[in-house]
């Protein structure tokens, strides 16, 4: 293999000067200056949030207003910090959505374990929790920071479903109940 | 002692010398502070930032248009950061030499104030220097002598924290101002060479430099004494890239790290009142002063060129406090022993040189 020398040059007296290195420098600063300011005011002015943020999670609801979550438990074991306590509770036999049989009694996450890790999202079989837009997260204590049932539902609102999983679950049920007797 | 404050109230000098010493005060302070928001504002957009743009004060908020310019310009922020210095608490650290450390800042100060008083800054339609004293006409050696002086404060600040990192600020900030004053004094000897003949009255006169300068500006007569007096002041008024005493990346905060409150205030108007002084010094002596463009004559005698002169003046002097602060925030700091090198092995060699240079080409040619 061909050994090619590569000069090294001493520096020259204008280099050595360290003057046209200043001036370029400060033609840099200068086009820097006159370059607008990209600082986001943020109270004022607040980031565009990307669809596919994880930000708080949150519970959501179905379009018909219906609670989606089944309290299954799995985002709750899934949860590397702990940060998921769900109480299972029944749904009431008269209710209209009676065939879901099960929606959490109380559903706790503390925010204050939490990592936005949205592993429960990706773990939960019914859509129902969701890591969406909201990054600001604060309160005055410890409690307030635990996000309980009410505040998920509150912050998640409703997200728009393909499925209808339990929809057509009742309706399924119905169509045998009718042709098989 | 009734006498004498009869005479001290009916004496109209003592008045006088009373009012310009407050004028140069309340001058220094505001163009200090204003400096201290350009800096700011400077650094902000050269880094793409914004600068200072919330402070406000709810009468000025309430003019419509104007309060909204004036906070989004941060014109009351110096007013806030002045306030803040006042009201912070003066603490006095217990390892200190008290006296020393509590008259350090007002020695830092003083020189900064007194060459003020000194600075001519236009001319009267009468053909008198404009200036805080009507001795205006005592010229550079004076301002020199007593603007080094500042160092002292700095030496002292370094000396009674009792402490090593302003120490070794201010051995730096002695050695630097030992160095540099050298080549700075060459430098500006060629022009006081060029511009009085030899039996002429205040041969050292500002003023008499500013009216030689009445065609081309001496900048254009003398580049290489100008380029070392350039980085003579910003090594003077200890600015980057030569900010040794205080290089807050090695040594804290140099030679006011000890120092908090309106003391460290103090330092930081005589830090900004050695800018203006080193401004003032290079226009006048080498960017014509007065004067407002090359070859282009004054406008008669009258009031509004006097005026225009002082405008020109001060729009030189900003474009000035300028470039410092475009300087500081686009090179590093110089290292402690290249700041030595450029000092006495290129600066003083340039300036003993150029001066040779000159005069043996006015003594051969006779031209001046």
């Amino acid at each position: 293999m061909a050994i090619k020398v590569v000069e090294r040059r001493p520096l020259t007296l204008a280099e050595r000067s360290y003057l046209p290195q200043i001036i370029a420098g400060l033609k840099v600063t200068w086009d820097n200056m006159v370059r607008p300011a990209v600082t986001l005011q943020y109270p004022d002015e607040r980031p565009a949030i990307p669809t596919n943020y994880r930000g708080v999670p949150t519970l959501v609801m179905d379009p018909n207003g219906r609670e989606k979550c089944v309290s299954c438990q799995l985002c709750e074991f899934v949860c590397p910090p702990k940060a998921i306590r769900i109480t299972p509770g029944e749904i009431a036999a008269t209710a209209e959505n009676a065939h879901v049989e099960k929606a959490p009694k109380e559903f706790e996450i503390n925010m204050l374990r939490c990592i936005y890790c949205g592993l429960c999202q990706e773990v939960c079989p019914e859509e129902a929790i969701w890591l969406q837009s909201q990054y600001s997260m604060t309160g005055t204590s410890r409690e307030s920071m635990v996000n309980n049932k009410a505040k998920l539902y509150e912050l998640g609102g409703t997200l728009p479903d393909g499925h209808h999983k339990w929809d057509k679950k009742k309706e399924e049920a119905e169509r045998q109940a009718h042709e098989g007797h | 002692m009734e006498a004498l404050l009869h005479d001290l109230l009916l004496n109209q000098a003592w008045y006088f010398t009373a009012a310009r010493g407050l004028t140069a005060i309340i001058i220094l302070m505001s163009i200090a502070a204003y400096a201290v928001l350009l800096e700011r504002k400077a650094s902000a957009w050269i880094q793409g930032r914004i600068g200072p743009n919330r402070t406000n004060h709810p009468l000025i908020a309430w003019i419509p248009g104007l309060g909204t310019f004036l906070m989004k310009g941060g014109f009351i922020q110096p007013a806030a950061d002045g306030l803040k210095f006042l009201f912070k608490e003066d603490a006095l650290p217990g390892h200190v030499r008290k006296t020393y450390y509590v008259l350090a800042p007002i020695i830092a100060l003083a020189p900064a104030l007194v060459v003020l008083i000194m600075l001519p800054f236009g001319k009267l339609p009468t053909g008198e220097a404009i200036s805080l004293t009507q001795h205006a006409d005592v010229g550079v050696l004076f301002m020199f002598a007593v603007s080094s002086l500042g160092v002292y404060g700095i030496a002292l600040a370094g000396w009674s924290a009792n402490s090593k990192f302003p120490f070794l600020g201010a051995v730096r900030g002695s050695a630097q101002l030992i160095s540099y004053e050298l080549a700075m004094g060459l430098s500006v000897l060629t022009v006081f060479l060029a511009a009085s003949a030899p039996g002429q009255d205040h041969g050292l006169s500002l003023v008499s430099i500013v009216d030689a300068q009445n065609g081309a500006w001496n900048i254009l007569y003398h580049p290489v004494a100008a380029l070392v007096f350039l980085i003579c002041i910003f090594a003077e008024t200890n600015r980057h890239p030569f900010d040794m005493p205080e290089s807050e990346t090695d040594l804290v905060g140099g030679f006011h790290t000890e120092y908090g409150a309106f003391k460290f205030g103090l330092f930081f108007v005589a830090e900004y009142g050695h800018m203006i002084i080193g401004s003032s010094l290079f226009i006048l002596m080498f960017l014509g002063g007065w004067h407002i463009l090359p070859w282009v004559p004054t406008l008669g005698t009258g009031v509004v060129a006097s005026l225009l002169g002082v405008a020109a003046f001060f729009a030189k002097l900003c474009f000035f406090l300028f470039f410092f602060v475009w300087v500081r925030w686009t090179i590093p700091r110089f290292r402690y022993d290249q700041v030595m090198r450029i000092g006495w092995r290129v600066l003083l060699p340039i300036a003993v040189l150029n001066l040779i240079a000159y005069f043996l080409y006015y003594a051969l040619t006779g031209a001046r």
